[in-house]
C-alpha cells in the first residue's frame, strides 16, 4: 500500500490566533477511506481544506509544514491550485447546488477546465450520476434546476459534481449531517464503491458512522493527532485514553 | 371568562393597530397620487402628436418639446455610457476582490458621503472639470460625465449591496471546483446579482433624467432650433426647460409647462416601473 498523501508537521494559526493545527504529521492510503473524527473544534475542516488549499480564501495568520500528494509539496505558493482542487475534489456539509440545472451543476467544472465536446459531458454527466448513486432518481430531470431535488439527492449530485473532474482524491466534510438514515445509507454505500477508484478522506458526523466507514482513522482534539491506525483496531481497542473517553461517549 | 374577555381586547387592539398603519399608509400616498392626478388633469390636454414630436416656437410659447425629450434621452444615455460599467466595475471590486481594511472603509464613506452631496455642487465641479479646465465646452459630453458622477455613488453602493447577497457557499463551491475568482464572478455571481444591479443603475439613472442643478452650467441650452449633432453640442433638456419655461418665460401658456411635467413625469416613472418589474420577476425565480 502506497501513502497518497503524507502530511509533516502541520501547523496553522487562522488570523485570530487560535491555533487549529499542531504539527500535525500522518500519512493517508490509497484506495482507501479514511476517517478524520472528534469533537468540534479539533481542526478537522480546517485540515481538509488545507489539502485543496481552500484556506486560500480564509486569512490565515501562519502555517508551517508540508503536505505532499503524490510527492509534490502542495503548500509551496509555486503549486499551481486550479489544477490541485480538480485533482482534490470537495464534498461540503451542506449540500450546495449551483444556481443552474442538475446537467449544469455536472458539467460546470468540466467546462472550466475547457471541455466543450457534447459528447465527452454527456458521458461525463450518466458516468458520475451512476457512481453517487443518483443517475436512476435523476434520470429524466437532469435539465431541472437543481434545487428543485431533495436534500439527499442534492447531496448525491453535489458528490458526481467532484465526481465529474475525475479527481483522485475525495474530501467529505460531514456529508450526512443534513440527510435522513436513508439517504446516509446511499451516500456511505457510494463511498464504499468510491474507494476503489479514489482516494478518500472522510469527517464524519457520528462516531458510529466513522466505526462504519473508516479502514483508517485519525481522532483530532483540539488541533491535535491523538491517535491514528488501522480503523478497526482504534475502534475495538483504543491506545490513547482520550480516543477512548471519546468513542465512549464519554465527552464531547 | 377572564381569557375571553383578554382575547376579545387583544382583538381590538390589533384592529387598532391596522386601522392606524392604514391611516398613515394613506397619508403618506396621498401626496404622491394627488401629485400625479394634478399633474395628469392640467397637462394631459397639452400632449398632443406635435407637442411630442414638434420643436417650440414663438418664444416657446407655442409648439412642441421634441429637442427637450431627444436632450434628455442623450444625457440619460450618456450618463449610463460612463456610470453603469465604472459602477459595477466598482461595486466587484469592493465586494469581491477588496480586503475589509482601513482604506476600503475610507473608500465606502466616501462614496455614501458623495450621495449626500447637494447636486447644484456637482454641477460645479463638472464646469470646472469637464467644461473649463478638459475643455469640452459646454456640451452633452461634460453633462453626461457630470451627471455620471452624481449616480456613481447610487450605482456602486446598490451594486455592491446585490452582490453581497449572493451566498457565500457559490463562491466556495464554484473555487474548489476548480474556478478562478474572475469565472466564478462572471459566470455566477453577476449572474445572480444582476437584477438588484439593474435596479440599482435604473434608480440611479432616473435621478440623473430629473435633475437640473448638475446641468445648468455643463450641457443646458435655453433653446436651440436644431437638434444636437455631437456629444459637443449643447442640448436642450426636459428638468431644466421646465424650469426655463416656468421661471424665465412670461405669458407662458399654462398647460405647456404642465404638458412638459407631464412627459419628464411618465419618462421616470416608466424607468421606476421597469426596475420594480426586473426585482419582483427576479425575486420569483430565484434559486436560493
Ligand atoms: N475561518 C476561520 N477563522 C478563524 N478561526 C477559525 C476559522 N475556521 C475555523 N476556525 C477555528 O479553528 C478551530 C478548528 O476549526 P475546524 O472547523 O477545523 O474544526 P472541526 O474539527 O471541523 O469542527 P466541527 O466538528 O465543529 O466541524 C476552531 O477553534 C475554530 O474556531
Ligand atoms: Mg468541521
Amino acid at each position: 500500500m502506497v501513502d497518497k498523501i503524507i502530511i509533516e508537521n502541520l501547523s496553522l494559526q487562522y488570523s485570530d490566533g487560535t491555533e487549529s493545527l499542531r504539527n500535525v504529521s500522518m500519512g493517508i492510503r490509497q484506495n482507501a477511506v479514511t476517517v478524520l473524527f472528534g469533537p468540534a473544534g479539533g481542526g478537522k475542516s480546517t485540515l481538509l481544506r488545507c489539502l485543496n488549499r481552500l484556506n486560500d480564501l480564509t486569512e490565515v495568520k501562519a502555517s508551517s509544514g508540508r503536505i505532499l500528494i503524490d510527492g509534490e509539496n502542495i503548500l509551496d505558493p509555486k503549486t499551481d491550485v486550479i489544477a490541485l482542487r480538480r485533482k482534490v475534489g470537495m464534498v461540503f456539509a451542506r449540500p450546495v447546488p449551483l444556481p443552474m440545472s442538475i446537467r449544469e451543476n455536472i458539467i460546470y467544472g468540466l467546462e472550466l477546465a475547457g471541455e466543450k465536446r457534447k459528447s465527452k459531458l454527456d458521458e461525463a454527466v450518466e458516468r458520475s450520476l451512476k457512481l453517487s448513486a443518483v443517475w436512476d432518481e435523476v434520470k429524466d430531470r437532469l435539465n431541472d434546476p437543481a434545487v428543485a431535488l431533495s436534500g439527499g439527492q442534492q447531496q448525491r449530485v453535489c458528490l458526481a459534481r467532484v465526481l465529474a473532474l475525475q479527481p483522485e482524491i475525495i474530501l467529505l466534510d460531514e456529508p450526512t449531517s443534513g440527510l435522513d438514515p436513508i439517504s446516509t445509507g446511499k451516500v456511505e454505500g457510494a463511498l464504499l464503491e468510491l474507494k476503489k477508484e479514489f482516494t478518500v478522506i472522510l469527517v464524519p458526523h457520528s462516531v458510529q458512522q466513522a466505526a462504519r466507514t473508516a479502514d483508517h482513522a485519525a481522532f483530532f482534539l483540539t488541533g491535535e493527532l491523538i491517535e491514528y491506525g488501522d480503523g478497526k483496531t482504534l475502534f475495538t481497542n483504543p491506545k490513547q485514553k482520550k480516543t477512548e473517553d471519546y468513542i465512549m461517549g464519554r465527552f464531547g | 371568562m377572564m381569557t375571553k374577555f383578554l382575547s376579545r381586547n387583544r382583538h381590538t387592539v390589533q384592529r387598532l393597530g391596522f386601522i392606524a398603519i392604514t391611516m398613515v399608509v394613506i397619508v403618506t400616498i396621498i401626496p404622491i397620487i394627488g401629485t400625479i392626478v394634478f399633474i395628469l388633469v392640467k397637462g394631459g390636454s397639452a400632449i398632443s402628436l406635435e407637442f411630442l414630436s414638434g420643436f417650440p416656437h414663438d418664444g416657446m410659447r407655442a409648439g412642441g418639446i421634441l429637442p427637450a425629450i431627444i436632450g434628455t434621452l442623450y444625457l440619460t444615455l450618456g450618463t449610463a455610457v460612463f456610470s453603469v460599467p465604472l459602477g459595477i466595475a466598482a461595486a466587484i471590486y469592493l465586494s469581491e476582490y477588496a480586503k475589509d481594511n482601513q482604506v476600503t472603509r475610507l473608500i465606502r464613506l466616501a462614496i455614501i458621503n458623495l450621495a449626500g452631496i447637494p447636486s447644484v455642487v456637482y454641477g460645479l465641479f463638472g464646469l470646472g472639470l469637464f467644461v473649463l479646465f478638459l475643455k469640452f465646452g459646454t456640451s452633452i459630453l461634460a453633462a453626461s460625465l457630470t451627471l455620471s458622477i452624481m449616480t456613481l455613488p447610487v450605482i456602486i453602493s446598490t451594486a455592491e449591496e446585490a452582490l453581497r447577497a449572493v451566498p457565500q457557499s457559490f463562491r466556495t463551491v464554484s473555487i474548489s471546483l476548480g474556478a478562478t475568482r474572475w469565472q466564478t464572478i462572471s459566470r455566477i455571481i453577476l449572474k445572480e446579482a444582476l437584477p438588484g444591479i439593474l435596479t440599482g443603475v435604473i434608480l440611479g439613472l432616473e435621478r440623473a433624467a430629473g435633475e437640473t442643478a448638475p446641468i445648468l452650467f455643463t450641457g443646458a441650452a435655453f433653446f436651440l432650433p436644431r437638434l444636437p449633432h455631437s456629444v459637443f453640442d449643447a442640448t436642450m433638456a426636459l428638468p431644466y426647460h421646465l424650469f426655463v419655461i416656468s421661471t424665465q418665460v412670461p405669458e407662458m401658456p399654462i398647460q405647456i409647462q404642465y404638458g412638459t411635467a407631464l412627459v419628464l413625469l411618465v419618462f421616470v416613472l416608466t424607468m421606476n416601473v421597469i426596475a420594480t418589474v426586473i426585482r419582483s420577476r427576479a425575486r420569483a425565480r430565484r434559486q436560493w
